[in-house]
């Protein structure tokens, strides 16, 4: 069985000396967090919301490390200026792992306009942008896309898909009780 | 409440005067021309966009530098727009780290209209009702020298936000480009190989 795609990222973190990791936690990461908060040799920072990884990460680089960013693909929303500003108007390394929502079965609809738009709108701001749907493809972007972005100064998003992650169990798939209004 | 307000370069210049190796990142807008014009130095460094992400960027810097200290240089609209990272440095609570908020109650680069500080926004009190363990607003002569004095008695992190008068700075420039400034603090932070080269 595939290393699970969220163990080789936190394997492949301490093997490119990735040492702060900020992120807005989602579903799709806990495993990811979990290891990252467990690990003494890295800062794990939970932000108020994504657009601050952006400055916490060219911060990192502008003291000497490397920082990773964790985000769902709603909080890509909010880092669009900032890695416009920031990232390209300086060059800066950026690498983010994003967990899809909005994708294959999803069960939200106000998921869906924002999961629809990471990939243009990432792309739109220059960035390198792997879409993974298993475990070994997810492995594989993550160490080429740690190399582009600390040793070629690249803006790197890996988007892990929903067929990885799963489908989120909308909370009414796994609630108790239902009772719906609005009827 | 007092009314008095300083003068910002003069506030900027004492700051300086007590900044021993700090690093400094200014957020965008006047403080970089107020950095720019008190200290100039390759340790700056200038965002001349990127508003709101001043106070995340220096948390980046300060716990990637434990032993330096690290120092925000911001205004009170930009602070505004990253108020956030307050509750994420109280968190983290970095004992490097210093944000110094120059609150001219105005938004100085796009035609001066009013920002929320002017309406009763307490800057200081978001400050510490986000965990900061030290806040202050200095409105005198006397409460900067109790700031001067925080700086190195009072547990860090620490927000201070200055009031100061609604006055155009003297436009300072320091270079535009982006690459170059970054470049040039990583060289003198990290030394010249370590920062041209990855490890």
């Amino acid at each position: 069985m595939a290393e699970p795609w969220t163990a080789a990222a936190h394997r492949l973190f301490k093997k490119h000396n990735i040492r702060t990791v900020g992120y807005v936690p989602d579903a799709g990461l806990t495993e990811l967090i979990k290891s990252c908060d467990a690990d003494n040799d890295i800062k794990s920072v939970v932000m108020t919301t994504e657009e601050e990884g952006i400055g916490l990460s060219s911060g990192a680089w502008l003291g000497g490390e490397k920082a990773a960013v964790l985000m769902q693909s709603s909080g890509v929303g909010n880092t669009v200026n900032a890695i416009a500003s920031i990232v390209s108007s300086c060059q800066f390394p950026l690498f983010m792992i994003v967990t899809m929502r909005g994708q294959y079965g999803e069960s939200n609809p106000w998921q869906m306009p924002m999961g629809q738009a990471v990939v243009p709108v990432l792309k739109s701001l220059g960035m390198h942008v792997f879409e993974v749907e298993t475990d070994e493809e997810a492995t594989e972007a993550i160490e080429a896309g740690l190399k582009m972005a600390f040793v070629s100064n690249a803006a790197v998003a890996i988007l892990i898909g929903q067929k990885l992650i799963g489908a989120k169990s909308f909370i009414a798939d796994v609630a108790e009780e239902v009772i719906n209004v609005d009827n | 409440m007092s009314t008095t307000k300083l003068n910002r370069s003069d506030v900027l210049n004492k700051l300086m005067e007590v900044r021993g190796n700090a690093l400094a990142i200014a957020g965008l807008g006047s403080p970089v021309w107020d950095l720019a014009a008190s200290d100039h130095q390759p340790e700056n460094f200038y965002n001349w966009g990127g508003m709101g992400c001043a106070v995340s960027m220096g948390l980046g810097c300060a716990l990637a530098q434990p032993k330096r200290n690290v120092w925000v240089i911001t205004g009170d609209g930009e602070a505004l727009m990253g108020v956030g990272s307050f509750a994420t440095v109280a968190n983290q609570r970095p004992d490097n780290l210093v944000i110094i908020i120059l609150d001219n109650e105005h938004y100085g680069e796009t035609g001066m209209q009013k920002t929320h500080t002017s309406g009763g926004t307490d800057l200081a009190a978001m400050a510490a009702g986000a965990g900061i363990p030290t806040t202050m607003t200095v409105y005198t002569d006397e409460d900067l020298n109790k700031l001067i004095n925080a700086l190195s008695s009072s547990p860090l992190p620490l927000v201070a936000n200055i009031k100061v008068e609604n006055t155009k700075p003297k436009l300072v420039l320091p270079s535009r480009d982006g690459v170059y400034i970054k470049t040039r603090f990583r060289q003198a932070v990290l030394g010249s190989t370590a920062a041209m080269h990855i490890t």
